[in-house]
């Protein structure tokens, strides 16, 4: 994977996000997570819509404030920093989000939009040093410099992407969270982009995290996998392994409902999961997946399965399949 | 009746009449949906595969219209009818489900109501308890728990693979013959979007319904397809089985986008990409539309327009390279 593998940039300890619905429901959208983040990968986090992925991505970098827990950023706790304290540290952490139509500002061209951070920050002084350093981000990211005065609009949905991503390494950051960074995009312009967060991950020894919930697209972009369902981490390991040898049998649901390019494979024998996913609000007791889970007995229906590791690979269940 | 086909598409064209110019849409589809069968049609957004669609079912809109081809349903011919008998035709035989269920469900009506209502006006069922008992069954059958409890619950109360199974409970309790799926699965994850397509498959396997099914999604279309058509810029640019469309790709495009897809069992360092953008359907480029962007493309493909040529036994391909064969 990467040789830097023992260096941890972020660390999540027992991180938890709670909302509260209008009638002061409790929404448990991310429960007790616990995650290392090494210096120079990319990790991924998978899970269903609901399941608490892109909150985890938003806490870990304080985008949302966390309920309980702790965000150690290089061994620094930035869950209690005072916002002056946290701001400098901020641009070290930036995001690319799904939608790049709702996430550009429909009245700033492509010059204001990757020159704001560099401004913001006062990275550069004057306007030339500004332009140029918009034209080389632009280059960066594939787009022609003679885009320079246009507006969101006169874009596609790729080529809008990679302002979102110009954007986010304008101020070099140490980590970059990417939310979904493909999904509303078509195959053909999908591939261009993964293609460029590699290359840029790899020129710029990004450490990143990835939020999908394409399994295909996870297998191309990641070195770790993190599975989510309901709020709680599942199971952690190298992108092989858990493809390979997955432990939790969540993620073996998971893997096997992809449907796969290929009709030959499409008469194998297919574990298809029952049921639905409990309400966030009213958590299952004991496991999270218990209500579902074929292998759930007496224990797994009142006690809650911790996150283990074994040999680098971790699972949250009493009854792991490897 | 004699047809092997429920629906024969012949040369279809609709074009929307727009202030900045005319958007062909669709431009000079055939397409045969045989009996019995699941057919897909797959595409890139603004391909017109849904507008392919919604021409069958009388839903293109202003600036839209069909302006030339035929569209025969069970032999009958749509292109042209009034709009009564088409709505009462289609009513009777063909169903369409959509891609986001939140938005095509009343949110104030109870989901059973619903799928009773299209008994009630398309199945000449007037007493509301045999109705009833009937909606109930339905869910029973597209796999609902507790359907008698569903059966009065309002859209916002089930989950979003609960709703699309409200949707085909509706689209079949008329029992039609033919059902249009428009990306059915497409705002549903994974694991659900597997039991849905089970769900169909099955459906159509006891009930010997046809299905045309809409989507981008090449994994979909090599789960549960028979028969394929690949779609770009309006036009089709292959047809085959779906063993010849995987095995035997003949396409550039459909070569293209095969490669694209990441897969679960290989490596890359970089995904194969398709080049460019999908070209604006107001300036179409000349000759084949595909050729801006084809690594393959050479003089006469600017120039003129491909026609659909045999690679293999009911294989056809759009592309000039597979003439020469």
């Amino acid at each position: 994977m990467n040789e830097n593998r023992t260096e941890v940039i972020l660390r999540a300890e027992k991180l938890t996000k709670h909302f509260l619905t209008k009638k002061k429901q409790i929404v448990h959208a991310l429960n007790e997570a616990d995650l290392t983040l090494y210096k120079g990968e990319t990790l991924a986090v998978v899970g269903e819509s609901g399941c608490g992925k892109s909150t985890l991505g938003r806490t870990l970098i304080r985008l949302l404030p966390a309920t309980s827990g702790k965000v150690l950023l290089n061994g620094q706790d930035i869950t209690a920093m005072k916002e002056k304290e946290f701001r400098p540290l901020r641009r070290k952490m930036q995001m690319v989000f799904q939608d790049p139509y709702a996430s550009l500002d429909p009245r700033m061209n492509v010059r204001d939009l990757i020159a704001e951070p560099l401004v913001t920050w006062h990275v550069t002084g004057t306007a030339a040093e500004t332009n140029d350093k918009v034209l080389g981000l632009m280059e960066k990211v594939g787009l022609p410099g003679e885009f320079l005065t246009r507006y969101p609009h006169q874009f596609s949905g790729g080529q809008r992407q990679r302002i979102g991503i110009a954007r986010a390494i304008a101020l070099d950051p140490d980590i970059l969270i990417c939310d979904e960074p493909v999904s509303a995009l078509d195959v053909s312009v999908q591939s261009q982009i993964l293609n460029l967060l590699k290359r840029l991950r790899k020129e710029m020894r990004l450490t990143s995290i990835f939020i999908g919930h394409d399994l295909s697209v996870i297998h191309f972009i990641a070195d770790r996998v993190c599975v989510m369902f309901l709020g709680t981490i599942c199971e952690v390991a190298p992108k092989d392994e858990l493809y390979s040898r997955p432990r939790h049998p969540y993620t073996e649901f998971l893997l096997d409902a992809i449907p796969q390019a290929d009709p030959h494979r499409r008469t194998r024998e297919k574990k298809l999961i029952k049921g639905e996913v409990p309400s966030p609000v009213h958590l299952p007791e004991g496991c999270c997946f218990q209500t579902r889970c074929p292998y759930a007995d007496e224990r797994c229906r009142s006690e809650k399965p911790a996150l283990t590791e074994r040999d680098g690979h971790s699972v949250a269940c009493f009854h792991p399949l490897y | 009746m004699d047809s092997p086909n429920i629906l024969e598409i012949k040369d279809l064209h609709t074009s929307f009449f727009t202030d900045s110019g005319v958007v062909k849409a669709v431009n000079g589809v055939s397409l045969n949906v045989p009996r019995g069968k699941i057919t897909g049609l797959v595409g890139e957004s603004g391909c017109g595969k849904s507008m392919t669609a919604k021409s069958v079912m009388g839903l293109v809109r202003n600036p839209g219209r069909i302006e030339s081809g035929s569209i025969l349903l069970d032999g009958k011919e749509l292109v042209g009818l009034p709009e009564k008998e088409l709505r009462k035709l289609c009513g009777d035989e063909v169903s369409m489900i959509f891609q986001e269920p939140m938005t095509s469900l009343n949110p104030v009506i109870r989901v059973g109501r619903q799928v009773e209502e299209a008994l009630r006006i398309h199945g000449g069922i007037s007493s509301h308890a045999e109705a009833r008992k009937m909606v109930v069954e339905m869910f029973q059958k597209v796999g609902i728990p507790e359907p008698e409890e569903r059966y009065s619950a309002y859209p916002h109360e089930l989950s979003g693979g609960l709703r699309q199974r409200v949707m085909i409970a509706m689209a079949m309790i008329r029992n039609p013959k033919l059902l249009i799926a428009d990306e059915p699965t497409t705002a549903l994850d994974v694991t659900v979007e597997a039991q849905i397509l089970r769900l169909m498959k099955q459906l159509c396997e006891e009930q010997g319904m046809s299905v045309l099914i809409i989507t981008h999604n090449m994994g979909v279309v090599a789960e549960i397809c028979d028969e394929v058509y690949v779609m770009y810029a309006g036009r089709i640019v292959e047809k085959a089985s779906v063993f010849s469309l995987f095995d035997n790709t003949a396409h550039p495009y459909t070569q293209g986008l095969l490669a694209s897809i990441p897969g679960l069992y290989d490596n890359p360092e970089y995904l194969h990409t398709i080049s460019g953008v999908v070209p604006n359907l107001k300036r179409l480029p000349s000759g084949c539309a595909f050729h801006p962007r084809c690594e393959k493309a050479f003089g006469r493909c600017s120039e003129e327009q491909p026609g659909l040529y045999p690679v293999e036994e009911g294989h056809l391909c759009s592309c000039f390279l597979s003439e020469r064969q």
